[in-house]
């Protein structure tokens, strides 16, 4: 569909090392605009890495544009109206409200030493009630439960008003009901704003449900791209994740990943109970 | 009536800011005029009210005061209360800074070497210099001394810890508070009859006159601007700094200009006032249980409750065993401790 439209988001040739270690080489991602991108891959993979390396937090090789432009070129203010994060566990002072949180997402639109407009507080309020987080708005980060908090998070990156945003494990520590309620949500704020989201995932059967495209990751390189249905084969998963898998094709089309026990590991087929 | 609630203050930020801060001048002006009333000389609270207004333009009365008391009061009692107030304001506000830029709310204002930088430098003024040559050189010398020991930590933190993280600054803070603390007792050891001048410093003293108190004033005039005008982005910083970043501000940047600020702050009040305890990490912290966590109204009200404190804890150090004096930095830590104590209990809240 993007049809030669410049891509939303496009990493090329990023390589990252921190502290001396080698974390990512030569990783090419590319998101067309309104386009949901998982990152996938196993633990160490680099994933989080190259989000934080797309959203310029950490110095890299290569080159990561965002609607065209380097990211790099970007001053910090220009660069958080295009590009929203929300990372895997975002500090969130306890004695803070819902409300101020959010409000931190206005920063790059208030001048250096300027305080908050009203139309600052007018999108800040309208976000929450969005996400029905309206009802919260006077409570202290530190008395909310963790699908509430993710929510909270989530608001405060579209708070920030950015077509690009960047997600990483935005279901971590959810059980399977709000895993479920922010992929959703997430899904939903994407095609009613024309978002571009890029967002690392590990479970691998939601990311193939929510994503457009995923981009596996492995010993930080990106070893394959491209619909659900290519990357999640049988064999690239053994073979990078060291798990034995079976991939369905689900209803709507898409690869549902169910771990399997290894042959010779599994006692008996079926236990005691016989026939 | 345990009305701890988080009541208002939530949804609309800016409104109840108004409210408190008047609520804390009002606070320090009854601190300032008791700090005024009191006192050895025993004049009477009505002619000193008297006297004062008869010093504004526009205004004249008779306050009926003899020659000795109008130079008491003007000379001495006047600007003591006024040294006091801005000491404790800046200790007060640059605590508060450092607890924003460190993101931890042990930090106080001689995390980063001030003070046993400017112990350094008084003491060798003290044992090289003594006499009279020393007494004029003692605030210049602490003023130094403090604002070279700030920089010596942050030069050996950012060459330590090449990303600017915070914690090797807080440990190059330790290392050269040690080492320069190490230095200051030797040199002390070479004069020990001067060690009760070296300690009486240390302790703490707001009788500076006019002339400290027009020493520091452009410092800490710039220190308190420069500070009040970083609250909001203070607040910013306390997602962390890589969030910080994302959103758009130049983290190290801010923190570098809090810093040097809050350096400032401290060097020109340790300049005047010795090593004062407590005020700086305390202060911040009862202001934090009584009117929350933003630093848009933690540093302007830690200014005002750490001037308010300071003017009372010096009226006790001077009166208590009048005409004798108590080391003000013994009544800190003394009448300080317990009045936290008591905040601590009745705010119980979740967290810090």
């Amino acid at each position: 569909m993007s049809g030669r439209a410049v891509p939303a988001v496009e990493a090329r040739g990023v390589g990252v090392t921190l502290g001396g270690r080698r974390v990512l080489t030569d990783v090419t991602l590319s998101a067309a605009p309104g386009r949901w991108v998982a990152i996938i891959g196993p633990n160490g993979a680099g994933k989080s890495t190259l989000l934080r390396a797309v959203a310029g937090l950490v110095p890299n090789e290569g080159e990561v544009l965002v609607e065209g432009t380097r990211v790099d070129d970007l001053r910090p203010r220009r660069r958080a109206r295009l590009i929203a994060y929300a990372p895997q566990s975002p500090a969130l002072p306890p004695d803070m409200t819902v409300y101020q949180y959010a409000l931190l997402g206005r920063t790059p639109y208030i001048p250096y030493l300027g305080s908050e407009s009203a139309r600052d507080r007018e999108v800040t309020r309208s976000v929450l009630e969005r996400l029905d987080l309206d009802g919260f708005a006077s409570r202290p980060l530190g008395q909310l439960s963790g699908g509430e908090r993710q929510r909270v998070v989530l608001a405060r990156a579209l708070v920030q008003q950015a077509p690009v945003l960047l997600l990483d494990e935005p279901t971590t520590a959810l059980d399977l009901g709000h895993q479920q309620q922010v992929l959703e949500l997430v899904d939903r704020l994407r095609l009613a704003d024309g978002l571009t989201v890029v967002s690392t995932l590990h479970d691998l059967s939601l990311a193939a449900q929510y994503a457009d495209e995923l981009v596996l990751l492995a010993a930080g390189r990106a070893v394959e791209a491209g619909p659900p249905g290519r990357v999640l084969s049988e064999p690239l998963l053994a073979e990078h994740f060291g798990a034995s898998v079976r991939v369905e094709t689900g209803a709507d089309g898409r690869p549902l990943v169910h771990l399997v026990r290894p042959r010779a590991a599994v006692p008996s087929a079926t236990p005691r109970e016989g026939r | 009536m345990s009305g701890e609630t988080d009541d208002g203050g939530v949804t609309a930020p800016a409104r109840p800011r108004g409210r408190a801060i008047l609520i804390a001048s009002a606070v320090l002006a009854v601190s300032l005029a008791v700090g005024l009333m009191a006192g050895a000389a025993g004049i009477s609270p009505r002619a000193i009210a008297l006297a004062l207004l008869d010093r504004l333009p526009l205004v004249s009365v008779h306050p009926g005061l003899a020659p000795a008391e109008e130079g008491l009061l003007f000379q001495l009692r006047v600007p003591r209360v006024l040294l006091a107030g801005l000491v404790g304001g800046l200790l007060a506000m640059a605590g508060a800074g450092y607890q924003g830029v460190f993101r931890n709310p042990l930090a106080d204002p001689y995390l980063l070497g001030a003070a046993a930088g400017a112990g350094l430098t008084v003491t060798l003024v003290v044992v090289f210099l003594g006499g009279d040559a020393g007494v004029t050189a003692v605030p210049v010398a602490a003023f130094a001394g403090a604002v070279g020991g700030v920089f010596l930590a942050y030069a050996l933190g950012h060459t330590a810890g090449r990303g600017g993280g915070t914690a090797t600054l807080v440990l190059a803070g330790v290392a050269v508070t040690s080492f320069l603390t190490a230095m200051q007792t030797f040199v002390q050891q070479l004069k020990v009859e001067e060690l009760q001048r070296i300690y009486s410093w240390i302790l703490g003293d707001v009788g500076g006159g006019w002339d400290q108190l027009r020493m520091i004033a452009p410092y800490a005039v710039v220190s308190t601007i420069v500070m009040l005008l970083h609250g909001r982005l203070l607040d910013v910083l306390s997602v962390g700094d890589e969030e910080a970043v994302s959103l758009g501000l130049h983290a190290s940047r801010v923190r570098f200009t809090v810093l040097l600020a809050a350096s400032l702050a401290t060097a020109s009040a340790v300049a005047v006032s010795g090593l004062i305890a407590f005020v700086g990490i305390v202060v911040p912290h009862v202001i934090r249980r009584l009117a929350g966590w933003s630093y848009r109204i933690v540093l302007p009200l830690s200014f005002l409750g750490g001037a308010a404190f300071l003017v009372l804890a010096d009226t006790i150090a001077r009166t208590v065993l009048a005409p004798a004096e108590l080391p003000i930095g013994v009544v800190t830590a003394f009448v300080g401790a317990p009045f936290f104590v008591t905040v601590l209990r009745v705010t119980r809240r979740v967290g810090t």
